[in-house]
């Protein structure tokens, strides 16, 4: 192993960090829920009525971020190097996947993790090992 | 109320997402390559979230309606199987062959990606998918977070 210091940014890390602390918290603390994507989004496709507004906002508020941000800043820049098909297999993968494991990265990895969830820890150490060995079998052993 | 709440903490989170560099695949994949050049950033993306998301969470288990009056809906859940390790461990797949998590691709599609939207197109087919299945069993409880 040995780090990317090119690539490493702790500085704007921490403070991304921050502000998807601040978010988390001031999502609880106000509207009393788990601000847990993949929830979020995920029950939005078996609607219940009177619990449909609240979800479409914060997935609404997740995607005019970049707008936003652009007033502030430069638009950010993404580099997607997955293909067509890789776009796919992956993302019906992690919307079975989230949905099963009853989270993701931040209703696991942040709020669980918060919490000191045991079931979060768990989750949030198998997707991250998961995902090692799936960089490493496709970058160092398949080479795609 | 808790509409605009809401909006407002989905923008922030977004915000933080682009801020700390997590909303861009390349970098994600970039900590999940540890055999190769490894970013360590995304822990420390992890880290500031939770040092400011433990307090609130160790204030909101003590309450149990929000300071705007909502019921405190926490996860009570607590039993590690086959589901959580089996979920996990597919996202973590899909996770580590685009680099997308579904917050990221949330915000990509906020910047007409067009591959954001491939991914996200294909995630709701996918959270579609488990609907339907959990439809046929009546009484599978859902933990939603």
């Amino acid at each position: 192993m040995s780090v990317d210091w090119n690539a490493f940014t702790p500085g704007s890390a921490v403070a991304g960090g921050l502000l998807i602390g601040i978010a988390t918290a001031m999502f609880v603390l106000l509207n009393g829920r788990i601000a847990g994507i993949s929830g979020v989004l995920g029950a939005l496709l078996k609607p219940v009525r009177g619990d449909v507004a609240w979800r479409v906002a914060f997935i609404v508020g997740l995607i005019v971020a970049p707008l936003v941000f652009m007033s502030f800043g430069a638009w950010p820049r993404l580099q997607i190097d997955a293909g067509f098909a890789a776009l796919v297999a992956a993302g019906l993968l992690v919307g079975v996947g989230t949905r099963y494991g009853a989270g993701c990265t931040s209703g696991h990895g942040v709020c669980g993790v918060s919490r000191l969830s045991p079931r979060s820890i768990a989750a949030t150490v198998i997707f991250i090992a998961a995902g090692f060995i799936t960089v490493f079998v496709l970058r160092h052993l398949l080479g795609v | 109320m808790t509409i605009f709440t809401s909006l407002i903490a989905g923008l922030v989170f977004g915000l933080g997402l682009i801020v700390s560099g997590m909303a861009n695949p390349a970098k994600i994949l970039g900590f999940l390559d540890l055999a190769g050049a490894w970013d360590p950033s995304l822990l420390f993306v992890m880290g500031g979230a939770v040092a400011v998301a433990s307090v609130a969470f160790a204030i909101a288990r003590k309450r149990t309606v929000s300071l705007l009056g909502a019921e405190m809906k926490l996860p009570t859940a607590r039993q590690i199987d086959r589901r959580l390790v089996g979920g996990s461990l597919l996202f973590g797949i899909g996770w580590g062959i685009a680099g997308f998590c579904p917050g990221p691709s949330l915000v990509a599609l906020g910047m007409a990606e067009p591959k954001a939207l491939v991914f996200v197109a294909a995630m709701l087919v996918g959270m579609g998918g488990f609907e339907l299945l959990e439809r046929r069993k009546p009484n599978s409880p859902i933990h939603a977070t």
